[in-house]
């Protein structure tokens, strides 16, 4: 022993520290990003020989999340969750959420019920402000929906998920309404105690994106708590009722396909994650849901398909569904679901259908393909009928659809060209690596992420739906009128979080105030290196301009939700009709949305004097 | 510890891949799993020189507020800590006996136990908020673990243009959110009041400081 020198001495001693240093990352359980971050991990995998650490790659049994890169060309990217058999269950459809002839509590009043509840100490009811519209569109349909703990399976490779529904219903259970139908929906709060250590137990339910009076629309402030109901007042009228369009509102401005989801300031991300979405659909004479009628658009439920997209991440060694706290960039999933099932397949019969694609978050950008396993060079065309929900002028013929966080897409797919048998993948090539913002780079087709199969089946079928190929009309873009005024937004990061203007959400801070039946041009831009699809709350906007282009033709109708890329420079035009209160704007990436990056403003009859575009922008 | 937990949980992951319906996990498995993930249970001294365990002494069982400084930082710390102080102020005692609040230096090296006690001297803060220093390579995976670090290598290596962010949280309940550090003082104050439990989930109760909604126009 005392022949050992000084130098295997300190060999020795390397070796040693190398072993607890490695012990030490194991137990500190950095997920692969962080230690390329660190500057302890090639992008390779192996260990940058240090002091103390060996040129062997660490086993990563347990792990930390991130940003994991879904880089299709194999250079990195290991997925976390366990490994599960894809296209072995079939897509999920939501029930349809039924009403009640009456409510089992106290019938609905414009005022909030104020009257304590002894059980709770709390008032019934947690809203503050009467419904502004009660008496103007007194509800046809009642219903209540229950939000509560739910124990689902997404795939049969996975433990059972503890989640939060709608009435145990994970997506949430669709609403199938109609213009000039008014309803209203009693919102109980009965989630349980135990989180299962993400999500909290207040709520605000966003109809995304209604034309709702304010105290309905679920502002991120107006949570209720456990054992509290919320009387939620959906007009379903048309804008432009008691302003530009009296008495009706415009039928230019009607909108199909919405959706509903948590919106609780600060753990709107974690809320929604644990499964508070769902869809809401709206019909009326044109958008009747038989393809017989109207716009002949594909019968409803049978070939009209609400799809909700989802991202997660699950724990490797538990299997569950597990939600990064201490990511501020944007969550990215390596299992894909699809009406909360991991890549589920569909079987379609041979004839058109309408699917309602929506991307649910929390951050992925998608943008899907059709793609052939057997034949990947094949390009297979499909038709989008709507964007966020809004049925363009005309059927826009496309090889694939961009979907940001929140938005809508409405297509018709026409499988009668193929063949019995044939299989077909719904595939996004949209690299992602970054939870802020895609690559934007589009892989080869089958070097994405399937995620849903299309069997096609040989029953006979009529299809009675109107062929996009003749080119139908549906609405018009109601046309634009000069503005009043003229806001300038600019999204970004600062230390770390994201601003809007330069500042963070603040429910008590109104940032500016816009007047009652007034349209105002409102430009948006992006901040540097990231991407955010920015939301407003209430009425549709147009895109007038994308850095100074006219928009590409699927963004030439009405939207709300407007991406806004790196640097891009986006003129919205707005109106702001028929109703008052405090609303929201917000980037969608919903992480982006609980670091602040969103704002309040209130229309009320009085406007403001804040005058905030610069030269560079038009009025 | 960490390595245990795994071989206990892969043991258990194991049974339940033949089982479709398992039983939801407890709240003391999830707490367990919140904490192996982002409270480890380093070391730290605050600056009246006292050594305290991270996860045992500072964050089991209470509402925490938890953010990032230094001393010598002229950039946002100033501003944060001046809002901290008025959120300290208006918290008033409960600040130390059931709201705790905690400062991590982001630079160990230079931040003893004293220099931390010469800033707390110096911005009057009064008790119940303490400032912690510690071991170099253990406070970095602390902030990581927490959320204060920036995805971009060389902005996380800009400690003068650190993460201004807030954690708090409660952590019984599991609730763990963030709020800006340079927000107005009543807005942290009203998101670290939601942490006091159920009956403060209600707008009209607790949370509110009576403050109305300021409009700028």
């Amino acid at each position: 022993m005392a022949n050992i020198s000084k130098k295997n001495r300190r060999k020795e001693k390397e070796i040693l520290n190398a072993a607890k240093n490695r012990r030490e990352l194991i137990a500190a359980q950095l997920s692969r990003r962080d230690m390329i971050r660190l500057g302890l991990l090639t992008s390779a995998g192996f260990l940058i020989p240090k002091n103390g650490l060996s040129a062997r790659a660490p086993q990563f049994g347990g792990g930390g999340f991130g940003g994991n890169c879904f880089n299709f060309y194999g250079r990195g990217g290991t997925p976390v969750s366990p490994p599960t058999t894809p296209f072995v269950e079939a897509l999920p459809i939501m029930p349809v959420h039924q009403p009640v002839t009456q409510f089992t509590g106290p019938p609905p009043t414009a005022n909030p019920n104020t009257a304590i509840n002894p059980a709770t100490g709390l008032p019934y009811e947690g809203r503050t402000r009467p419904h502004q519209a009660f008496t103007q569109f007194p509800a046809q349909k009642l219903y209540e929906v229950h939000q509560q703990q739910a124990l689902v399976s997404v795939h049969p490779q996975l433990p059972t998920q503890t989640l939060w529904s709608f009435n145990g219903s994970v997506p949430a259970p669709t609403y199938v309404a109609h213009y000039g139908e008014p309803i209203l929906v009693r919102n109980y709060n009965n989630l349980p105690a135990n989180n299962g250590g993400f999500g909290i137990q207040s709520v605000s339910t966003h109809l995304h994106n209604g034309h709702t009076p304010s105290e309905s629309d679920g502002f991120p402030c107006d949570f209720f708590a456990v054992g509290q109901y919320y009387d939620q007042h959906y007009p379903n009228v048309l804008a432009g009722f008691s302003s530009t369009n009296p008495p009706d509102g415009d039928i230019r401005e009607s909108m199909s396909t919405l959706w509903y989801h948590d919106h609780r300031v600060d753990f709107t991300s974690q809320n929604v994650y644990k499964g508070l979405a769902g869809f809401f659909l709206l019909f009326n004479q044109f958008d009747t849901g038989n393809e017989a009628t109207g716009f002949r658009l594909p019968t409803y439920p049978d070939f009209d398909i609400p799809m909700i997209f989802g991202d997660r991440l699950f724990d490797p060694t538990t299997g569950l569904l597990a939600f990064d706290l201490a990511n501020r960039d944007g969550i990215l999933g390596d299992k894909f679901l699809v009406n909360g099932k991991i890549q589920p397949f569909f079987q379609v019969k041979r004839r058109r259908y309408r699917f309602r694609w929506l991307n649910g978050g929390p951050s992925r950008f998608y943008k899907f393909y059709i793609t052939n396993p057997n034949n990947l060079s094949q390009t297979n065309n499909f038709w989008v009928i709507g964007n966020d929900g809004n049925l363009l002028p005309n059927p826009v013929q496309v090889s694939g659809v961009e979907i940001a966080v929140a938005e809508r897409m409405d297509v018709i797919v026409d499988f009668s060209a193929f063949a019995a048998g044939t299989v077909l993948r719904l595939e996004n090539r949209l690299e992602q690596c970054d939870g802020a913002g895609p690559s934007n780079n589009i892989v080869p087709a089958g070097q994405g992420n399937q995620v849903l199969e299309f069997r096609v089946v040989s029953d006979s079928v009529t299809d009675g739906s109107v062929n996009p190929a003749t080119n139908p009309h549906f609405y018009d873009v109601p046309p634009r009128t000069t503005t009043q005024k003229c806001r300038q937004f600019k999204f970004d990061r600062r230390n770390g979080q994201w601003v809007i203007n330069d500042e963070f959400f603040d429910c008590n801070d109104v940032r500016f105030r816009v007047k009652r039946n007034t349209a105002e041009t409102w430009n948006l831009e992006g901040g540097f290196n990231w991407e955010h699809p920015v939301h407003i709350h209430f009425e549709e906007h147009q895109i007038v301009s994308r850095n100074r282009n006219t928009p590409t033709a699927i963004e030439r109708g009405r939207k709300d939700v407007v991406r806004l890329g790196e640097n891009d420079d986006v003129e919205l035009f707005f109106r702001f009709r028929d109703f008052v209160g405090r609303y929201p704007m917000h980037c969608h990436n919903v992480i982006h949305e609980d670091h602040a990056m969103m704002l309040r403003f209130d229309i009320d009859d009085v406007g403001d004097s804040n005058e905030g575009c610069d030269s560079n922008h038009h009025h | 510890m960490a390595n245990v937990k795994r071989r206990e949980l892969l043991g258990k992951f194991a049974a339940r891949q033949q089982s479709a319906f398992v039983a939801p996990p407890t709240e003391q498995e999830a707490r367990n799993a919140t904490q192996a993930r982002y409270f480890p249970n380093v070391e730290l001294t605050t600056h009246e020189g006292k050594t305290v365990r991270f996860y045992d002494d500072l964050i089991k069982d209470k509402i925490v507020v938890v953010n990032f400084m230094y001393a010598q930082c002229e950039g946002i710390c100033p501003g944060i800590t001046a809002n901290l102080l008025k959120v300290q102020k208006i918290l008033g005692d409960r600040v130390g006996r059931d709201i705790f609040m905690y400062s991590i230096t982001l630079k160990p090296e230079e931040d003893s136990p004293k220099d931390l006690k010469h800033y707390v001297e110096m911005h009057r803060v009064k008790p119940g908020w303490r400032f912690l220093t510690g071991k170099p390579d253990e406070i970095d995976m602390l902030r990581r673990k927490l959320g204060f670090s920036d995805g971009n290598p060389k902005l996380d290596k800009d400690k003068s243009n650190h993460i201004g962010m807030i954690r708090y949280g409660n952590e019984p309940r599991q609730w763990w959110a963030m709020c800006p550090g340079q927000a107005h003082a009543e807005w942290i104050v009203e998101s670290i009041r939601w942490m006091d439990g159920p009956k403060a989930q209600h707008p009209q109760t607790g949370s509110r400081i009576g403050r109305d909604a300021k409009s700028r126009a």
